[in-house]
Protein backbone atom coordinates (compact mmCIF):
# COMPACT_ATOMS: atom_id res chain seq x y z
CA UNK A 1 0.00 0.00 0.00
CA UNK A 2 1.63 3.53 -1.30
CA UNK A 3 -0.66 6.61 -0.53
CA UNK A 4 0.25 9.98 -2.48
CA UNK A 5 -0.92 12.32 -0.11
CA UNK A 6 -0.14 15.29 -3.20
CA UNK A 7 -0.72 14.90 -6.63
CA UNK A 8 -2.38 16.83 -9.31
CA UNK A 9 -4.29 16.27 -12.68
CA UNK A 10 -5.21 18.23 -15.23
CA UNK A 11 -8.58 19.50 -17.31
CA UNK A 12 -9.55 20.91 -20.77
CA UNK A 13 -9.38 24.42 -18.99
CA UNK A 14 -5.81 24.38 -17.78
CA UNK A 15 -2.85 25.90 -20.25
CA UNK A 16 -1.77 22.22 -20.59
CA UNK A 17 -2.44 21.11 -23.86
CA UNK A 18 -0.72 17.72 -23.15
CA UNK A 19 -3.57 17.53 -20.00
CA UNK A 20 -4.75 13.99 -21.35
CA UNK A 21 -1.60 12.60 -21.47
CA UNK A 22 -0.10 14.33 -18.05
CA UNK A 23 -2.92 12.80 -16.38
CA UNK A 24 -2.41 9.36 -17.98
CA UNK A 25 1.20 9.64 -17.66
CA UNK A 26 0.58 10.07 -14.03
CA UNK A 27 -2.22 7.15 -13.09
CA UNK A 28 0.68 4.48 -15.31
CA UNK A 29 4.15 6.23 -13.15
CA UNK A 30 2.06 5.58 -9.94
CA UNK A 31 1.66 1.92 -11.09
CA UNK A 32 4.87 1.34 -11.91
CA UNK A 33 6.17 2.49 -8.60
CA UNK A 34 2.86 1.18 -6.60
CA UNK A 35 0.83 3.91 -5.78
CA UNK A 36 -2.00 2.61 -4.62
CA UNK A 37 -4.07 5.55 -4.35
CA UNK A 38 -3.04 9.46 -6.07
CA UNK A 39 -4.64 12.25 -3.36
CA UNK A 40 -5.12 15.36 -5.72
CA UNK A 41 -6.10 18.38 -6.31
CA UNK A 42 -6.47 20.63 -9.23
CA UNK A 43 -5.87 24.38 -8.46
CA UNK A 44 -8.47 25.88 -10.28
CA UNK A 45 -7.96 26.43 -14.11
CA UNK A 46 -3.76 26.35 -13.35
CA UNK A 47 -3.52 30.00 -14.49
CA UNK A 48 -5.45 29.86 -18.00
CA UNK A 49 -8.47 31.83 -16.58
CA UNK A 50 -7.47 32.85 -13.32
CA UNK A 51 -4.25 32.83 -11.13
CA UNK A 52 -2.87 29.18 -10.10
CA UNK A 53 -2.48 30.31 -6.42
CA UNK A 54 -5.73 32.46 -6.65
CA UNK A 55 -8.08 30.92 -7.99
CA UNK A 56 -11.84 32.37 -9.10
CA UNK A 57 -15.00 30.44 -7.78
CA UNK A 58 -16.24 29.33 -11.35
CA UNK A 59 -12.72 27.94 -11.79
CA UNK A 60 -12.68 26.45 -8.24
CA UNK A 61 -15.42 25.03 -9.02
CA UNK A 62 -14.64 23.66 -12.97
CA UNK A 63 -11.49 22.32 -11.11
CA UNK A 64 -13.33 20.26 -8.08
CA UNK A 65 -15.76 18.83 -11.10
CA UNK A 66 -13.01 17.69 -12.96
CA UNK A 67 -11.36 16.24 -10.07
CA UNK A 68 -14.61 14.71 -9.07
CA UNK A 69 -15.06 13.21 -12.64
CA UNK A 70 -11.00 11.28 -12.01
CA UNK A 71 -12.33 10.02 -9.15
CA UNK A 72 -15.40 8.52 -10.51
CA UNK A 73 -13.74 7.13 -13.46
CA UNK A 74 -10.55 5.72 -11.17
CA UNK A 75 -12.41 4.85 -8.03
CA UNK A 76 -9.49 2.60 -7.32
CA UNK A 77 -6.63 4.84 -7.12
CA UNK A 78 -7.72 8.74 -7.20
CA UNK A 79 -9.15 10.45 -4.13
CA UNK A 80 -10.06 14.50 -4.03
CA UNK A 81 -8.55 17.76 -1.97
CA UNK A 82 -11.51 20.32 -2.72
CA UNK A 83 -9.67 23.47 -3.47
CA UNK A 84 -11.22 26.55 -2.08
CA UNK A 85 -9.94 30.47 -2.28
CA UNK A 86 -10.46 31.76 1.66
CA UNK A 87 -11.21 34.94 0.22
CA UNK A 88 -14.22 34.09 -0.97
CA UNK A 89 -15.63 32.32 2.60
CA UNK A 90 -19.37 31.57 1.84
CA UNK A 91 -18.40 29.94 -1.61
CA UNK A 92 -15.29 28.36 0.41
CA UNK A 93 -17.45 27.16 3.08
CA UNK A 94 -20.10 26.00 0.39
CA UNK A 95 -17.24 24.15 -2.02
CA UNK A 96 -16.15 22.10 0.67
CA UNK A 97 -19.84 20.92 1.36
CA UNK A 98 -20.42 20.13 -1.91
CA UNK A 99 -16.99 18.25 -2.33
CA UNK A 100 -17.04 16.75 0.92
CA UNK A 101 -20.72 15.09 0.10
CA UNK A 102 -19.37 14.22 -3.31
CA UNK A 103 -16.53 11.63 -1.51
CA UNK A 104 -13.48 14.19 -1.56
CA UNK A 105 -11.77 13.32 1.89
CA UNK A 106 -9.95 16.59 1.93
CA UNK A 107 -9.51 20.62 2.26
CA UNK A 108 -6.41 22.03 -0.03
CA UNK A 109 -4.77 25.59 0.36
CA UNK A 110 -2.66 26.94 -1.63
CA UNK A 111 -1.30 30.48 -2.05
CA UNK A 112 -4.24 32.87 -1.96
CA UNK A 113 -4.66 34.38 2.00
CA UNK A 114 -1.74 33.88 4.10
CA UNK A 115 -1.64 31.12 6.93
CA UNK A 116 -1.84 33.42 9.87
CA UNK A 117 -5.00 35.76 8.53
CA UNK A 118 -8.43 34.90 10.23
CA UNK A 119 -9.94 34.28 6.61
CA UNK A 120 -8.58 30.37 7.03
CA UNK A 121 -10.46 30.16 10.45
CA UNK A 122 -13.82 29.52 8.85
CA UNK A 123 -12.31 27.06 6.78
CA UNK A 124 -10.51 25.11 9.27
CA UNK A 125 -12.78 25.22 11.45
CA UNK A 126 -15.19 23.23 9.03
CA UNK A 127 -12.35 20.58 8.71
CA UNK A 128 -12.14 20.08 12.18
CA UNK A 129 -16.17 19.35 12.20
CA UNK A 130 -15.96 17.21 9.21
CA UNK A 131 -12.89 15.59 10.55
CA UNK A 132 -10.49 16.16 7.34
CA UNK A 133 -6.78 16.98 6.99
CA UNK A 134 -5.53 20.28 5.25
CA UNK A 135 -2.92 20.19 2.95
CA UNK A 136 -1.57 23.85 2.46
CA UNK A 137 1.01 24.98 0.03
CA UNK A 138 4.28 25.98 1.68
CA UNK A 139 7.19 28.19 0.39
CA UNK A 140 9.96 26.51 3.13
CA UNK A 141 11.12 29.93 4.01
CA UNK A 142 9.01 33.20 2.80
CA UNK A 143 11.91 35.81 2.91
CA UNK A 144 9.51 38.15 1.35
CA UNK A 145 6.19 37.99 -0.96
CA UNK A 146 6.67 36.36 -4.06
CA UNK A 147 5.06 37.59 -7.19
CA UNK A 148 2.06 35.23 -8.20
CA UNK A 149 1.24 33.86 -4.79
CA UNK A 150 0.70 35.23 -1.19
CA UNK A 151 2.71 32.04 0.27
CA UNK A 152 3.41 31.02 3.83
CA UNK A 153 5.77 29.12 5.17
CA UNK A 154 6.19 26.76 7.53
CA UNK A 155 6.36 29.05 10.68
CA UNK A 156 3.10 30.58 9.54
CA UNK A 157 1.60 27.53 9.02
CA UNK A 158 2.81 26.44 12.52
CA UNK A 159 1.30 29.62 14.10
CA UNK A 160 -2.42 27.99 11.98
CA UNK A 161 -2.35 24.71 13.60
CA UNK A 162 -1.47 25.98 16.60
CA UNK A 163 -5.05 28.19 16.52
CA UNK A 164 -6.64 24.59 15.27
CA UNK A 165 -5.21 21.76 17.13
CA UNK A 166 -7.84 19.23 16.34
CA UNK A 167 -6.82 19.90 12.77
CA UNK A 168 -4.61 17.82 10.73
CA UNK A 169 -2.30 19.90 8.44
CA UNK A 170 -0.10 18.37 6.08
CA UNK A 171 2.86 20.91 5.67
CA UNK A 172 3.29 20.58 1.66
CA UNK A 173 6.20 19.69 -0.56
CA UNK A 174 9.52 19.98 1.88
CA UNK A 175 11.26 19.56 -1.31
CA UNK A 176 9.11 21.70 -3.23
CA UNK A 177 11.70 24.76 -2.62
CA UNK A 178 12.78 27.12 -0.30
CA UNK A 179 14.76 26.43 2.73
CA UNK A 180 13.33 22.61 4.51
CA UNK A 181 15.49 23.94 7.30
CA UNK A 182 13.51 26.72 8.29
CA UNK A 183 10.36 24.56 8.13
CA UNK A 184 11.80 21.96 10.60
CA UNK A 185 12.83 23.82 12.87
CA UNK A 186 9.17 25.34 12.94
CA UNK A 187 7.51 21.94 13.21
CA UNK A 188 9.98 20.85 15.77
CA UNK A 189 8.90 24.21 17.82
CA UNK A 190 9.58 24.46 21.47
CA UNK A 191 8.27 22.01 24.40
CA UNK A 192 5.65 19.90 22.41
CA UNK A 193 6.66 21.14 18.70
CA UNK A 194 3.47 21.47 16.98
CA UNK A 195 2.27 17.85 16.76
CA UNK A 196 -0.91 18.54 14.32
CA UNK A 197 1.74 19.05 11.55
CA UNK A 198 2.47 16.44 9.04
CA UNK A 199 5.37 16.44 6.22
CA UNK A 200 4.27 15.84 2.60
CA UNK A 201 7.42 14.61 0.89
CA UNK A 202 6.83 15.41 -2.02
CA UNK A 203 8.36 18.06 -4.65
CA UNK A 204 11.32 18.20 -7.22
CA UNK A 205 14.22 18.82 -4.14
CA UNK A 206 16.30 15.59 -3.55
CA UNK A 207 19.02 17.09 -1.40
CA UNK A 208 20.88 14.70 0.48
CA UNK A 209 20.25 14.86 4.07
CA UNK A 210 16.91 16.39 3.84
CA UNK A 211 14.77 13.01 4.62
CA UNK A 212 17.10 12.59 7.81
CA UNK A 213 16.45 16.01 8.73
CA UNK A 214 12.77 14.92 8.71
CA UNK A 215 12.90 12.29 10.80
CA UNK A 216 15.35 13.95 12.86
CA UNK A 217 12.33 16.91 13.45
CA UNK A 218 8.88 15.10 12.99
CA UNK A 219 9.95 11.30 13.32
CA UNK A 220 8.36 8.84 10.90
CA UNK A 221 4.94 9.24 12.41
CA UNK A 222 4.42 12.75 11.37
CA UNK A 223 6.35 12.21 7.50
CA UNK A 224 4.28 11.22 4.64
CA UNK A 225 4.69 10.07 1.07
CA UNK A 226 4.11 12.52 -1.86
CA UNK A 227 5.19 13.80 -5.11
CA UNK A 228 3.43 16.08 -6.55
CA UNK A 229 4.86 17.44 -10.27
CA UNK A 230 7.60 14.60 -10.32
CA UNK A 231 7.24 11.06 -9.51
CA UNK A 232 10.25 10.08 -10.27
CA UNK A 233 11.76 11.87 -7.25
CA UNK A 234 9.05 11.08 -5.05
CA UNK A 235 9.97 7.31 -5.48
CA UNK A 236 13.83 8.48 -5.27
CA UNK A 237 12.91 9.40 -1.58
CA UNK A 238 11.12 6.27 -1.30
CA UNK A 239 13.98 4.08 -2.49
CA UNK A 240 16.19 6.38 -0.21
CA UNK A 241 14.07 5.40 2.95
CA UNK A 242 13.63 1.96 2.15
CA UNK A 243 17.34 1.54 3.46
CA UNK A 244 17.40 4.08 6.42
CA UNK A 245 14.07 2.76 7.76
CA UNK A 246 12.74 -0.82 9.23
CA UNK A 247 9.83 -1.61 7.88
CA UNK A 248 7.45 -1.14 10.21
CA UNK A 249 8.40 2.95 10.11
CA UNK A 250 8.68 2.31 6.36
CA UNK A 251 5.13 1.68 6.49
CA UNK A 252 4.35 4.73 7.93
CA UNK A 253 5.40 6.99 5.79
CA UNK A 254 4.20 4.59 2.94
CA UNK A 255 0.47 4.97 4.21
CA UNK A 256 -0.49 3.87 7.59
CA UNK A 257 0.57 7.98 8.90
CA UNK A 258 -1.76 9.48 6.10
CA UNK A 259 -4.70 6.42 6.71
CA UNK A 260 -4.61 7.62 10.26
CA UNK A 261 -5.49 11.68 9.45
CA UNK A 262 -7.59 10.74 6.67
CA UNK A 263 -11.89 9.84 7.28
CA UNK A 264 -11.91 6.04 7.83
CA UNK A 265 -13.35 4.71 4.74
CA UNK A 266 -10.85 7.16 2.83
CA UNK A 267 -8.65 4.05 1.40
CA UNK A 268 -9.10 0.29 0.91
CA UNK A 269 -7.31 -0.63 4.09
CA UNK A 270 -9.87 1.10 5.87
CA UNK B 1 27.73 -0.03 -16.43
CA UNK B 2 26.40 2.60 -14.56
CA UNK B 3 28.69 5.80 -14.86
CA UNK B 4 28.02 8.69 -12.60
CA UNK B 5 29.77 12.23 -14.32
CA UNK B 6 28.88 14.28 -11.40
CA UNK B 7 29.67 13.07 -7.95
CA UNK B 8 31.49 14.93 -4.86
CA UNK B 9 33.17 14.27 -2.10
CA UNK B 10 33.97 16.68 1.41
CA UNK B 11 31.74 19.18 3.44
CA UNK B 12 29.52 21.66 1.89
CA UNK B 13 29.86 24.81 3.29
CA UNK B 14 25.98 25.57 4.11
CA UNK B 15 24.06 22.74 5.16
CA UNK B 16 25.30 19.76 6.85
CA UNK B 17 25.24 16.98 3.91
CA UNK B 18 25.45 12.90 4.93
CA UNK B 19 27.58 10.56 2.41
CA UNK B 20 30.06 13.23 2.23
CA UNK B 21 33.04 11.30 3.12
CA UNK B 22 35.25 8.60 0.23
CA UNK B 23 33.30 5.80 2.17
CA UNK B 24 30.01 7.24 2.37
CA UNK B 25 30.08 8.29 -1.95
CA UNK B 26 31.33 4.25 -2.13
CA UNK B 27 28.11 3.16 0.04
CA UNK B 28 25.90 4.97 -2.18
CA UNK B 29 27.39 4.12 -5.83
CA UNK B 30 26.76 0.09 -4.25
CA UNK B 31 23.44 1.19 -2.97
CA UNK B 32 22.19 2.59 -6.48
CA UNK B 33 24.41 0.23 -8.50
CA UNK B 34 27.23 2.74 -9.88
CA UNK B 35 30.22 1.52 -10.99
CA UNK B 36 31.95 4.08 -11.48
CA UNK B 37 31.89 7.73 -10.47
CA UNK B 38 33.69 11.10 -12.05
CA UNK B 39 34.59 13.00 -9.04
CA UNK B 40 34.97 16.38 -7.69
CA UNK B 41 36.00 17.71 -4.61
CA UNK B 42 33.51 19.78 -3.14
CA UNK B 43 35.09 22.23 -0.13
CA UNK B 44 37.27 23.71 -2.67
CA UNK B 45 34.74 24.50 -4.91
CA UNK B 46 34.67 27.65 -2.39
CA UNK B 47 37.93 28.12 -1.78
CA UNK B 48 40.21 30.81 -3.46
CA UNK B 49 42.38 28.80 -4.50
CA UNK B 50 40.23 25.59 -5.75
CA UNK B 51 43.36 23.55 -7.07
CA UNK B 52 44.77 23.47 -3.74
CA UNK B 53 42.05 20.32 -2.99
CA UNK B 54 43.46 18.42 -6.01
CA UNK B 55 45.87 16.64 -4.32
CA UNK B 56 43.80 15.18 -1.63
CA UNK B 57 41.51 13.80 -3.97
CA UNK B 58 44.45 12.42 -5.92
CA UNK B 59 45.30 10.77 -3.02
CA UNK B 60 41.19 9.94 -1.91
CA UNK B 61 40.74 8.87 -4.87
CA UNK B 62 43.86 6.57 -5.48
CA UNK B 63 42.87 3.27 -3.97
CA UNK B 64 39.11 2.78 -5.32
CA UNK B 65 39.12 2.45 -8.98
CA UNK B 66 35.82 2.94 -9.17
CA UNK B 67 36.09 6.65 -8.23
CA UNK B 68 38.09 9.21 -11.03
CA UNK B 69 39.09 11.86 -9.89
CA UNK B 70 38.29 15.52 -11.62
CA UNK B 71 40.49 18.03 -10.68
CA UNK B 72 39.86 21.78 -9.95
CA UNK B 73 41.08 24.10 -12.78
CA UNK B 74 41.25 27.68 -12.38
CA UNK B 75 42.41 29.77 -15.34
CA UNK B 76 42.93 33.05 -13.42
CA UNK B 77 45.36 31.85 -11.24
CA UNK B 78 49.14 31.04 -12.18
CA UNK B 79 50.19 27.15 -12.60
CA UNK B 80 46.72 26.12 -13.91
CA UNK B 81 48.02 24.83 -17.02
CA UNK B 82 49.75 22.42 -14.85
CA UNK B 83 46.58 20.73 -13.67
CA UNK B 84 45.77 19.19 -17.08
CA UNK B 85 49.18 17.79 -17.34
CA UNK B 86 48.42 15.82 -14.01
CA UNK B 87 45.16 15.30 -14.82
CA UNK B 88 46.64 13.36 -17.66
CA UNK B 89 48.88 11.59 -15.45
CA UNK B 90 46.50 10.40 -13.17
CA UNK B 91 43.96 9.61 -15.59
CA UNK B 92 41.62 11.59 -14.80
CA UNK B 93 38.47 11.50 -17.35
CA UNK B 94 37.86 15.21 -16.94
CA UNK B 95 38.85 18.67 -15.44
CA UNK B 96 36.01 20.72 -13.80
CA UNK B 97 35.85 24.43 -13.67
CA UNK B 98 33.61 26.48 -11.88
CA UNK B 99 34.16 30.04 -12.89
CA UNK B 100 31.38 31.55 -11.44
CA UNK B 101 31.85 30.32 -7.75
CA UNK B 102 35.51 31.74 -8.04
CA UNK B 103 34.49 35.09 -9.42
CA UNK B 104 35.32 35.00 -13.05
CA UNK B 105 33.84 35.38 -16.12
CA UNK B 106 32.04 32.60 -17.52
CA UNK B 107 32.23 33.67 -20.73
CA UNK B 108 35.48 35.54 -20.55
CA UNK B 109 39.15 35.59 -22.04
CA UNK B 110 40.42 33.04 -19.09
CA UNK B 111 37.74 30.76 -19.21
CA UNK B 112 38.13 30.68 -23.09
CA UNK B 113 41.56 30.01 -22.81
CA UNK B 114 40.62 27.16 -20.85
CA UNK B 115 38.17 26.13 -23.10
CA UNK B 116 41.12 25.94 -25.84
CA UNK B 117 43.48 24.27 -24.15
CA UNK B 118 41.61 21.41 -22.87
CA UNK B 119 40.12 20.63 -26.52
CA UNK B 120 44.15 20.56 -27.28
CA UNK B 121 44.66 18.14 -24.23
CA UNK B 122 41.74 15.75 -25.50
CA UNK B 123 40.39 16.59 -21.93
CA UNK B 124 36.81 17.26 -21.17
CA UNK B 125 35.66 20.44 -19.49
CA UNK B 126 33.23 19.51 -16.99
CA UNK B 127 31.11 22.85 -15.77
CA UNK B 128 27.73 23.02 -13.54
CA UNK B 129 24.68 25.19 -14.02
CA UNK B 130 24.21 25.52 -10.34
CA UNK B 131 24.64 22.93 -7.36
CA UNK B 132 21.65 23.84 -5.60
CA UNK B 133 17.88 25.14 -6.02
CA UNK B 134 18.29 28.95 -6.45
CA UNK B 135 14.99 28.73 -3.99
CA UNK B 136 16.79 27.39 -0.93
CA UNK B 137 20.54 28.46 -1.31
CA UNK B 138 22.19 30.13 1.99
CA UNK B 139 20.98 33.71 2.53
CA UNK B 140 24.59 34.35 1.62
CA UNK B 141 25.41 32.13 -1.65
CA UNK B 142 24.51 34.71 -4.01
CA UNK B 143 26.97 33.59 -6.68
CA UNK B 144 24.99 34.14 -9.78
CA UNK B 145 23.86 30.48 -12.00
CA UNK B 146 25.30 29.84 -15.06
CA UNK B 147 23.83 31.23 -17.82
CA UNK B 148 23.15 29.52 -21.16
CA UNK B 149 24.85 32.11 -23.17
CA UNK B 150 28.28 31.13 -21.72
CA UNK B 151 27.94 27.42 -22.75
CA UNK B 152 27.56 28.69 -26.34
CA UNK B 153 29.99 30.90 -26.17
CA UNK B 154 32.18 28.43 -24.90
CA UNK B 155 31.87 25.76 -27.34
CA UNK B 156 31.94 27.92 -30.14
CA UNK B 157 35.27 29.35 -28.41
CA UNK B 158 37.21 26.36 -29.86
CA UNK B 159 36.59 23.77 -32.26
CA UNK B 160 37.94 21.13 -29.95
CA UNK B 161 36.22 21.91 -26.55
CA UNK B 162 34.26 19.07 -25.26
CA UNK B 163 32.13 20.49 -22.52
CA UNK B 164 30.06 18.69 -20.04
CA UNK B 165 27.24 20.49 -18.60
CA UNK B 166 25.94 19.27 -15.09
CA UNK B 167 22.87 20.48 -13.23
CA UNK B 168 20.89 21.88 -16.19
CA UNK B 169 17.51 21.90 -16.87
CA UNK B 170 15.32 21.51 -19.67
CA UNK B 171 15.20 24.73 -20.98
CA UNK B 172 18.50 25.52 -20.83
CA UNK B 173 19.43 22.43 -22.64
CA UNK B 174 17.26 23.54 -25.29
CA UNK B 175 18.53 26.90 -25.50
CA UNK B 176 22.04 25.74 -25.88
CA UNK B 177 21.15 22.83 -28.10
CA UNK B 178 19.03 24.49 -30.65
CA UNK B 179 21.46 27.76 -30.37
CA UNK B 180 24.64 25.79 -31.50
CA UNK B 181 25.20 24.70 -34.83
CA UNK B 182 24.77 20.75 -34.99
CA UNK B 183 28.66 20.48 -35.23
CA UNK B 184 29.02 22.75 -31.78
CA UNK B 185 26.41 20.72 -30.19
CA UNK B 186 27.80 17.41 -31.08
CA UNK B 187 30.52 18.30 -28.41
CA UNK B 188 28.09 19.12 -25.38
CA UNK B 189 26.79 16.55 -23.03
CA UNK B 190 24.15 17.23 -20.70
CA UNK B 191 23.51 14.75 -17.49
CA UNK B 192 20.08 14.19 -16.79
CA UNK B 193 20.36 14.75 -12.47
CA UNK B 194 18.58 18.27 -13.29
CA UNK B 195 15.78 17.60 -16.05
CA UNK B 196 12.20 16.17 -14.53
CA UNK B 197 11.10 12.58 -15.23
CA UNK B 198 7.48 10.87 -15.67
CA UNK B 199 4.90 12.07 -15.32
CA UNK B 200 6.38 14.99 -17.02
CA UNK B 201 7.92 14.47 -20.59
CA UNK B 202 10.73 16.38 -19.99
CA UNK B 203 13.26 14.02 -20.66
CA UNK B 204 11.86 11.77 -22.68
CA UNK B 205 11.21 14.89 -24.74
CA UNK B 206 14.85 15.88 -24.64
CA UNK B 207 15.37 12.24 -25.73
CA UNK B 208 13.45 12.46 -28.65
CA UNK B 209 14.57 16.30 -30.01
CA UNK B 210 17.65 16.45 -29.16
CA UNK B 211 19.21 12.85 -29.46
CA UNK B 212 20.11 10.01 -26.88
CA UNK B 213 23.96 10.60 -27.45
CA UNK B 214 23.79 13.59 -25.72
CA UNK B 215 22.61 12.76 -22.50
CA UNK B 216 25.06 11.34 -19.82
CA UNK B 217 24.25 9.89 -16.34
CA UNK B 218 25.08 12.42 -13.78
CA UNK B 219 23.54 12.68 -10.08
CA UNK B 220 25.00 15.63 -7.84
CA UNK B 221 25.96 13.31 -5.28
CA UNK B 222 26.02 13.57 -2.41
CA UNK B 223 24.20 17.30 -2.61
CA UNK B 224 21.36 15.31 -4.22
CA UNK B 225 20.41 11.50 -3.29
CA UNK B 226 21.09 9.42 -6.42
CA UNK B 227 18.29 7.25 -6.48
CA UNK B 228 16.76 10.22 -8.44
CA UNK B 229 18.47 9.97 -11.13
CA UNK B 230 17.98 6.23 -11.45
CA UNK B 231 14.62 6.44 -10.95
CA UNK B 232 14.15 8.64 -13.62
CA UNK B 233 15.49 6.28 -16.23
CA UNK B 234 13.89 3.49 -14.55
CA UNK B 235 10.34 5.27 -14.95
CA UNK B 236 10.84 6.19 -18.90
CA UNK B 237 11.97 2.35 -19.68
CA UNK B 238 14.03 3.52 -22.25
CA UNK B 239 15.30 0.60 -24.74
CA UNK B 240 18.16 -1.50 -23.57
CA UNK B 241 20.31 0.11 -25.88
CA UNK B 242 19.64 3.71 -25.03
CA UNK B 243 19.47 3.06 -21.28
CA UNK B 244 23.07 2.12 -22.03
CA UNK B 245 24.51 4.50 -24.09
CA UNK B 246 23.52 7.42 -21.49
CA UNK B 247 24.81 4.97 -18.47
CA UNK B 248 28.11 4.61 -19.82
CA UNK B 249 28.09 4.43 -23.96
CA UNK B 250 27.95 8.24 -24.87
CA UNK B 251 31.31 8.98 -22.41
CA UNK B 252 32.75 5.64 -23.90
CA UNK B 253 32.00 6.42 -27.54
CA UNK B 254 32.59 10.78 -27.18
CA UNK B 255 34.12 11.53 -24.29
CA UNK B 256 37.13 9.40 -23.92
CA UNK B 257 40.20 11.20 -22.73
Amino acid sequence: MLIDVHAHFYHDRTPRADWRERNASRLEAGRKIGITIHVASILGSFGRTSPTYFPSPPDLEYGNDALLALAHDHPDAVRGYVTVNPNYTAHACAEIARCLGAGMVGIKLAASRRATDALLDPICEVAAKRGVPVLHHVWQHRRHDWPGQEASDGAELCALAARHPKVRFILAHIGGGGDWQHSLAAIRGGPGGVPNVYIDLSGSGVDGGMLEACLDAAGPERLLFGTDLTIDTGWAKLRYLERLLPPRELELVMWRNAASIFPRGAFPAD
Amino acid sequence: MRVDVNAFVGAYPYRRLPGASVEGLLHAMERTGIDVAWVSHLPSVFWRDPMAGNAWLFQATASSPQLRPVPAVHPGLAGWERVLGEAADRGAPAVRCDPLYYGIDAAGPEMRVLAAACGAARRPLVVAVRLEDGRQRHVNDRVPELAAAAVRALIRSDEDVRLVITHADRGFVEEVHFGSTPEEAARLWWDVSWIWGPPEDQLETLLGTIGVDRFVFGTGQPLRIPESSVAKLDLLELPPGQRAAIESGNLAQGLAA
